[in-house]
């Protein structure tokens, strides 16, 4: 991932919790795969399992890859399918004023960007959707530069230099981790805990 | 070379474990102990395989079924053949990666945050993870525990280390005597309330003050337990006397000389004098009523004599509006009187036997009202055993209750045990989001008292007015 340019999907509210993004009844999955189609389930299908005539999903005003969302996002479970759904449906960046310790970790670890704008920015962004549902952002991840260029705004966004080398070379913690073998090894040494 | 800089608990402990600090990059954090359960490994597991690399340290790995298991008939086999693959999945992985597997109708099943601290394996100073975000609960210990992702549950098979950016800290201390009625579901119920659902958001907790002080181990897990749902990384409380009674001939608990060895550890496991929190906040014991929420996340809370308000703490009107409509609830009215139609006591937040105790002692002789089912689920095997021996199970029976077999039950609404489309349920556990005990729920977070005064009466009820 380097450059982003789309239009996005706004959902307004604060606090949306894992419970929203990925419902418990979905996890009993095995493998990663599949869980866009459920992406915020509840809200996008009814009881009889009808879309939810007035949900942004179900719009087809509304696509892109980059989500929109209120404060908070992301609160509540720490499950990763919250993250796998969203990549499985296809967004690459989330927009918000704030978001969750683990999902942040989860997105990132998924390649999902999590980009934090001041509150401000974000209801500013949020009425610009509105006029214009079309409306086009983009992403620089090398400048860590958010913009909408057709209104000529653009914020820096704050990603740790760390992540950052990771979502741009596609690689992941693990990896990272699996060459530091030799240092856990001598940590345990003396470590109490270790068996 | 002056002097060590005073140090908070949290970074004593963090330090200990730091394997590599690297400029510009997260810490590689070493993992003392790791906990798994059926619903966020086996992915993990399968990266393994791809891999084709072993579990790094599996003595360190304790592994059970909790989440998505029936809590009727456990020696049957499961029903739902989702759950069933996903509870097959755990016992493949873990004969084939060679971890011990507290499985169903194991005696060491249960909770993953219950069985942990029952069998002396969270001990004090350590670092603690699982892919679940109330291993805070954990920290009631002196650790630090927090949930991770099930990407970071495959690291730490694969590495028994993470990368972690050290957290900042928060010290809530709270000094006083509690009324009687109130118990420590409420401490944590009022804090979250009074600093909203994101107002631990990038801390790590450390609670202290004499009426934290004054509380049993598991009384003090419940308030770690719930940290997650302010937001916070995690919770802890500095071991003591009590933490240390607690452990002592524990099933794994270190024992003759490890157990000194320990204990010398364990005794430097506390803040220092002059230590510097990045924010701290304190209240008064005396201001903790019973307390209850009316909204959809946990900081939508009030006590039990006041009325909802215009506006939780750092929530908005729409906000309001939308959790007051999911919930049938309108601003100003009084919860008290409230009908409700389901009661349920259990989850990792209060499940233990103290809690079932609790319950018991105050229903006693007493039944539950007609209309309302009553779904009792205690957090372990041992629990449970526990609870029959001291013939809890009988006056759950008499009152009517439904005690039930270990597991997460209600709390997540994985199994069968799911709340109807627009029923009330006062309940035990920990989070009261849309959906979150079956599509459509509603849900009151309430202490263990609460609840049992709810399933007596049939109705949100003051706890106080009944003892
Ligand atoms: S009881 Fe609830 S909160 Fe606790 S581990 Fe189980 S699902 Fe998670």
């Amino acid at each position: 991932m380097n450059k982003i340019k789309s239009t996005t999907v706004p959902i307004p509210l604060d606090n949306i919790d894992t419970d929203q993004i990925i419902p418990a009844r979905f996890l009993k999955a095995t493998n990663r795969e599949g869980f866009g189609e459920n992406l915020f389930r509840d809200w996008r299908y009814d009881k009889e399992d009808k879309p939810v005539k007035d949900f942004v999903l179900n719009h087809s005003t509304y696509q892109g890859e980059v989500l929109v969302a209120g404060k908070n996002f992301g609160c509540g479970s720490s499950r990763e399918h919250a993250a796998w759904a969203l990549a499985d449906y296809g967004f690459k960046v989330v927009i918000s004023s704030f978001f969750a310790d683990i999902f942040k970790s989860n997105a990132l670890n998924n390649f999902i960007l999590p980009i934090q704008v001041s509150d401000q920015f974000l209801s500013y962004l949020f009425k610009a959707i509105e006029k214009n549902p079309k409306l086009e952002v983009s992403v620089d991840l090398e400048t860590q530069i958010f913009s909408i260029p057709d209104l000529g705004m653009s914020t820096n966004f704050e990603i740790n230099s760390y992540k950052k080398e990771c979502l741009m070379n596609g690689y992941d913690d693990i990896d990272y981790l699996i060459a530091l073998n030799k240092e856990v090894k001598t940590f345990e040494e003396t470590h109490i805990y270790a068996s | 070379m002056g002097i060590a800089a005073p140090k908070t608990l949290f970074e004593k402990i963090w330090q200990k474990h730091v394997v590599q600090a690297k400029e510009g990059f997260p810490d590689v954090l070493y993992i003392d102990r790791h906990f798994i359960h059926e619903v966020t490994s086996p992915q993990a597991f399968s990266g393994l395989h791809k891999r084709g690399i072993p579990v790094a340290k599996p003595k360190q790995t304790i592994a059970t079924a909790d989440h998505n298991i029936p809590t009727k008939d456990q020696h049957l086999p499961i029903k739902e053949l989702l759950s069933k693959k996903q509870v097959d999945t755990l016992i493949k992985n873990c004969n084939d990666f060679d971890v011990e597997l507290y499985g169903i109708g194991h005696e060491k099943q249960g909770i993953v945050h219950v069985i942990g601290p029952e069998l002396g394996i969270t001990l004090p100073g350590m670092t603690i993870v699982c892919g679940d975000s109330h291993t805070s609960t954990h920290g009631a210990f002196g650790s630090i525990a927090f949930g991770i992702g099930t990407s970071q549950v495959e690291q730490v098979l694969a590495t028994q280390s993470l990368l972690q950016y050290r957290a900042k800290t928060m010290k809530i201390e709270i000094n006083g005597t509690l009324e009687k009625g109130v118990v420590s579901k409420d401490i944590i119920l009022f804090i979250i309330s009074k600093i909203s659902a994101s107002g631990g958001t990038g801390y790590f907790v450390e609670y202290c003050g004499t009426a934290i002080e004054s509380l049993s181990m598991e009384a003090r897990m419940t308030i770690c337990n719930m940290s997650i749902e302010m937001g916070a990384r995690g919770g802890m409380i500095a071991p003591d006397q009590t933490t240390f009674d607690y452990i002592k001939g524990r099933e794994f608990a270190p024992k003759g000389e490890a157990w000194e060895e320990a204990m010398a550890y364990w005794k430097t496991l506390k803040t220092d004098e002059g230590a510097t929190y990045d924010k701290v906040i304190s209240f008064d014991a005396a201001e903790i009523e019973p307390w209850i929420t009316y909204g959809t996340n946990p900081g939508m809370g009030i006590g039990i004599s006041q009325n909802i308000p215009d506006v939780a703490v750092n929530s908005t009107a729409k906000d309001m509006e939308k959790s007051l409509g999911y919930m049938g609830l309108s601003k100003n009215q009084a919860l008290r009187g409230k009908k409700i139609d389901y009661v349920f006591i259990g989850s990792c937040t209060n499940s233990r036997i103290e809690d079932l105790r609790m319950v018991a002692d105050f229903v006693k002789g007493k039944k539950k009202a007609n209309d309302v089912n009553v779904w009792i689920v205690p957090g372990s095997k041992k629990v449970e055993a526990q609870a029959i021996a001291e013939g809890l199970d009988q006056v759950f029976k008499n009152a009517g209750f439904d005690l039930r077999q270990p597991g997460c039950s209600a709390c997540l609404a994985m199994n069968e045990d799911k709340v109807p489309a627009g029923k009330y349920c006062v309940s035990t556990s920990n989070r009261n989001f849309e959906g979150r005990q079956g599509p459509g729920s509603r849900t009151f977070l309430v202490s263990p008292l609460m609840a049992a005064a709810a399933a007596v009466t049939g109705e949100i009820t003051d706890v106080r007015k009944l003892m």
